[in-house]
């Protein structure tokens, strides 16, 4: 079934033109690393805030009005480009190991982060002036899942280029 | 001369163990890909503060001060990796332009924030507090970024030739 898709999806004539146009597949992979890099900065900076090793001075809740916008922009560009790569090279990246670890890995690190921020925003909307001294066991767990997940996320996109 | 030094370069024990190995070159290339990400992240935060599109109630100084220990640091292990990929296989990577055009750009980028602090950061209490940042500090911003997406494209380019 996968292997149709697969097939199907090589024939149209997108995919016949991004892997006939020499250019596009590389550009769009630039594309798709400068977009993670602004999403692994922008997560270290808070995760790393959430674990309470830098950025101290800031609250929690700033630094989320700051970061977050970042992320969900550059998780539309990494959308885009990434949905342009798979369908000049459909046969590279899904059924890849890697590939579908790190759709994995993607989706545990949205969910982690959705999360994350529906508790913060009950606990600012609760009256607290940040996130609730109650929840900073939360806040270290959440900060070192999605630091994990995100090296993980990119790491596995590397691989693709080498797994089957 | 330099190409006798990039063939001692290639026979060196770990350059070897990196072409020979199947796992090596994936793994340094991923710890690659992962500083490089951090270095054109945390300085895109500047220059985008410089360009006066972020970050505006932050004073530069400060975001510059917080920031550069982690995109130093960052830029080392980008140098460390990139140089044990290079050795793997020296002579067919400095052949190719994408190559040559990143190293290019890399001392561009150099170059731009030597500047930056030679002259406009001297300044900065004057003005890193105030929105509206001065023409120079834009330019170098803007000059900045362009760079380094030129840097990042390059580098995916060499895969390529």
């Amino acid at each position: 079934m996968l292997d149709d898709f697969i097939h199907w999806l090589g024939a149209t004539p997108l995919s016949q033109l991004i892997q006939k146009v020499f250019w596009i597949i590389p550009t769009v992979q630039a594309v798709h690393i400068l977009a993670i890099s602004v999403v692994l900065s922008s997560m270290a900076m808070f995760d790393l805030r959430l674990l309470g090793l830098a950025g101290k001075r800031s609250s929690i809740a700033s630094l989320s009005r700051r970061f977050m916008p970042w992320l969900w922009g550059a998780l539309i560009v990494l959308a885009a480009s990434g949905s342009i790569l798979i369908v000049g090279e459909p046969k590279r990246a899904l059924g890849n190991l890697s590939f579908l670890l790190k759709m994995c890995m993607l989706a545990a690190a949205i969910i982690v982060t959705l999360g994350f921020q529906a508790v913060l925003k009950r606990d600012l909307e609760g009256g607290s002036a940040d996130l609730a001294p109650a929840h900073g066991i939360l806040a270290k767990i959440t900060g070192l899942l999605s630091l994990t997940l995100w090296v993980g996320i990119a790491v596995a996109g590397r691989l693709i280029a080498y797994t089957g | 001369m330099f190409d006798r030094f990039l063939q001692w370069l290639e026979s060196t024990p770990p350059a070897i163990a990196i072409s020979e190995s199947s796992w090596l070159f994936p793994g340094i290339e991923s710890v690659h890909v992962l500083a490089i990400a951090l270095v054109v992240g945390s300085i895109t935060m500047v220059d985008l503060r410089l360009l006066d599109i972020n970050l505006r109630e932050r004073p530069v100084g400060e975001l510059i001060a917080e920031v550069l220990p982690w995109t130093w640091t960052s830029f080392a292990v980008a140098v460390f990796s990139g140089a044990l990929l290079f050795s793997s296989n020296a002579t067919k990577y400095w052949g190719t332009v994408p190559f040559r055009a990143k190293m290019l750009l890399l001392t561009l980028a150099g170059l731009n924030m030597l500047a930056y602090h030679a002259t406009i950061h001297r300044s900065v209490d004057l003005w890193g507090r105030r929105a509206p940042t001065p023409r120079a500090a834009k330019i170098s911003g803007g000059v900045s970024l362009g760079l380094w997406i030129g840097v990042v494209t390059l580098g995916r380019w060499i895969g390529f030739v």
